[in-house]
């Protein structure tokens, strides 16, 4: 017996460590003891969180802020199985992320033992890949690919199980089994074909409008599509995921189309004889019905997903390949037309429809968040919730790189909020972070506030409570004749005093007189999280909104003049 | 569902746990049918092949096959709907058969160069091999009779001569 033996488990976490990762977020349980023994004296330092879902979302927002992938290790059954959500959030985005789950021992699988559950067979259709490791010298192989299989092509999830006395099991390190992936398909490269055929679509187009995504971001393509853009003289609508790919304060920016989008960003799409999608899926939430999505115009798809081409929309020229060394290989190929006149009536859409709210009364949710984008300055990392406040954040917010904003978008995992901030700011630690959540979204993780402190993260947790589930309050208003039903946070905790309770700094606003002076305070605030907690207008609603089901030309631009009060919504109930 | 047609498509993808669980979640994600499942070793220990007869749309069928694809377990995987491949299904039939029926039973079953692999006084059970539309109408030609048991193995493929088979 070699005298180097080590444990399967500081094996996994010596790899771990050789490909760059230097953080490990999770919660010990009994069947992963072996692999937090290892940690013990091992370079590799642990996030300890509240709760299995904060350290995945945590990974998650570490991984789409730097752009490494985020890794966690949790155990086995109800440990396992909190991770689920965060995955399926991680798997939606095309998010890099390693989850190591601990398992029963190996001759408990299957019988129902304490803690034990077919953790595995619940991934399948939540991952990119999965494994469970039966053979401990094949630790090394497995943790090699599955953070190939993770970052490589478009990204994801992986998860790796491993039963308690496999982590445990003495190995020689030395020998390595080969990597076994057969089945793992390469990068595609762009057909030549097919970019002629796209740059022959892009040379005769009139009214262009190009459509960026999370792939633009993933791919570094940001540079590769501001040459396109400028070079054609295209306007550029970013998706939700999209966002900062091409800065938000480009002239040839319309920022975020579809249902929340801006009234000139979904007038370009439907205006458009040419939608130009890059890295984009053609999202419901864009597209609405199908069948009904700017039928005048012509679409090309860049992705590198084969899966994505002709899923949701039929398209005239599909290139299959990686962002960047797609948009490199077409631009050589580019001949610029004229696109002035468009671009005019496009500024016009702009000058006559901006995004607005109203600044009198109450404080309003967009107030706040657009001063504190503002004072934070555009290298701040901003991580949003979902909800209302998260579309008024895609609004409000300027961004000009992908890095810098982080939110959920295919999955909409309410909860994502806090945790991914605490991941941002462990991977930036340089870096302003700070959070717009919603007061339902954040009681849904809000232990990992201890997470923040004992790590003394000075994260601005910026509460938005206007005591509703909000979009779902102003969908009951909208589309169900006012029956709110679960949507009224009564009960909600003194956010002043939960800040108190963790040790951290509070701050509470509720005049729009007074936001500059709190914000300043707050971004001031370096000795660890705040939370600033805005009282907002209660009934605001989000515009402007394209209905479910209906066409981008529908879309309700701006709220009814007449604001209904809380009264008349108490009446109706009534 | 639109265009239902009939799909054979076969996969080649490596012998690992879990595996079939997920060529299987691609089709039940879209309410896609299985209509027949053969899952069997190839000529390399390490990958296994795989034989699906699905029902469903041209345009679901697109996208499953490129979801089957992007499984990390699966080497690739085809449809064989237009192609010209060999097709093999083995079915057994135990059919109601009194002694004075024989005759007319055996007859049949010769046409179709089916073999009797059981005889008693009440029922006989033959074996029928060929193309799936072969089997197809054997079972009509038996059903008077009376079908007591039908079991078939699902159909299996492979190119012809020189071409491999995906």
């Amino acid at each position: 017996m070699s005298t180097n033996m080590k444990t399967a488990a500081e094996v996994m976490l010596d790899v771990l460590y050789e490909k760059g990762v230097r953080h490990v977020f999770g919660i010990p349980g009994g069947n992963s003891i072996p692999i937090y023994d290892a940690l013990t004296h091992h370079p590799l330092d642990l996030i300890l969180t509240r709760h299995e879902q904060g350290a995945t979302h945590m990974a998650d927002g570490y991984a789409r802020s730097s752009g490494k992938p985020g890794v966690v290790c949790v155990t086995s059954g109800p440990g396992a199985t909190n991770t689920l959500t965060g995955i399926l959030t991680a798997m939606m985005d095309s998010v890099p992320m390693i989850v190591i789950t601990g398992q029963s021992v190996t001759p408990n699988i299957g019988l129902d033992a304490f803690q034990e559950a077919d953790v595995l067979g619940m991934s399948f259709p939540a991952v990119k890949h999965s494994y469970m490791v039966t053979n401990p010298q094949h630790i090394s192989r497995i943790v090699k690919e599955a953070l190939h299989i993770a970052t490589s092509g478009r990204p994801g999830p992986v998860l790796i199980d491993i039963p308690k006395d496999v982590s445990a099991s003495l190995i020689d390190p030395s020998i390595e089994p080969e990597r076994d992936l057969p089945g793992f398909k390469p990068v595609p490269v762009a057909d030549p074909t097919d970019l002629d055929k796209a740059a022959d679509l892009l040379n005769h187009a009139v009214r262009p409008v190009i459509l960026a995504g999370h792939g633009v971001i993933l791919s570094g393509a940001s540079e590769a599509l501001k040459e396109l853009a400028e070079t054609m003289q295209i306007p550029v609508t970013t998706t939700l995921l999209g966002k900062g790919g091409f800065p938000d304060t480009h002239d040839l920016s319309l920022g975020m189309p579809g249902m929340h989008g801006t009234a000139y960003a979904n007038k370009a799409l439907s205006g458009s004889d040419l939608i130009v999608s890059v890295g984009a899926r053609w999202d419901d939430r864009i597209t609405g019905v199908p069948e009904k999505f700017c039928p005048n115009a012509r679409k090309i798809h860049f992705d590198i997903d084969p899966v994505e081409i002709n899923k949701i929309i039929n398209v005239d020229c599909a290139v299959v390949g990686d962002a960047k060394a797609s948009l490199e290989a077409l631009i050589p190929r580019l001949k610029p037309g004229d696109t002035t006149r468009w671009i005019k009536q496009v500024n016009r859409w702009k000058r006559d429809f901006p995004l607005k709210y109203r600044k009198e009364g109450k404080l309003r949710a967009q107030h706040i968040i657009e001063e504190l984008a503002a004072m934070a300055g555009i290298d701040a990392v901003s991580c949003t919730d979902v909800g209302q406040h998260q579309m008024w954040a895609a609004q409000f917010v300027k961004s000009d790189k992908g890095e810098n904003w982080l939110s959920s978008g295919g999955a909409g995992t309410m909860g994502f909020g806090l945790p991914s901030a605490i991941g941002a700011q462990l991977a930036r630690p340089e870096s302003t972070v700070y959070t717009v959540v919603g007061d339902g979204s954040f009681q849904m993780t809000l232990c990992e506030l201890a997470t923040a402190v004992i790590n003394k993260l000075p994260i601005k947790i910026l509460i938005i409570n206007n005591r509703y589930l909000g979009m779902v309050r102003q969908w009951q208003h909208l589309f169900y004749e006012n029956r709110l039903t679960g949507v009224d946070l009564e009960g909600n905790p003194d956010f002043m005093k939960l800040a108190a309770a963790y040790g951290l700094k509070g701050f509470r606003v509720k005049r729009s007189s007074d936001v500059r002076k709190t914000l300043k305070a707050a971004l001031q605030w370096n000795e660890g999280p705040c939370i600033i907690e805005a009282v907002v207008e209660q009934h605001d609603n989000v515009f402007p909104m394209v209905p479910a089901g209906a066409t981008l030309e529908e879309m309700i631009i701006e709220a009814p003049r007449r604001k209904r009060s809380a009264e008349d919504e108490t009446k109706e109930i009534a | 569902m639109t265009n239902a047609a009939k799909h054979t498509i076969s996969l080649l993808v490596s012998n690992k746990p879990g595996v079939l669980t997920r060529v299987a979640l691609v089709f039940a994600r879209r309410g896609f049918n299985i209509d027949s499942l053969v899952v069997s070793q190839s000529q390399e220990a390490e990958f296994s092949r795989m034989n699906i007869e699905a029902t469903g749309d041209e345009r679901t069928l697109h996208l499953m096959l490129a979801q089957l694809n992007r499984l990390v377990d699966v080497i690739h995987a085809v449809d064989h709907a237009t192609d010209d491949v060999i097709q093999r299904e083995l079915a057994l039939f135990k059919v109601s058969c009194a002694p004075e029926k024989r005759t007319e039973v055996l007859q049949i079953a010769d046409t179709f160069r089916g073999q009797t692999v059981d005889i008693g006084d009440e029922t006989i059970t033959l074996q029928v091999t060929g193309k799936s539309s072969k089997v197809d109408a054997f079972l009509k030609m038996m059903s008077p009779f009376g079908i007591r048991e039908l079991v078939r193995t699902g159909k299996v493929l492979m190119s012809r001569g020189l071409e491999a088979t995906a």
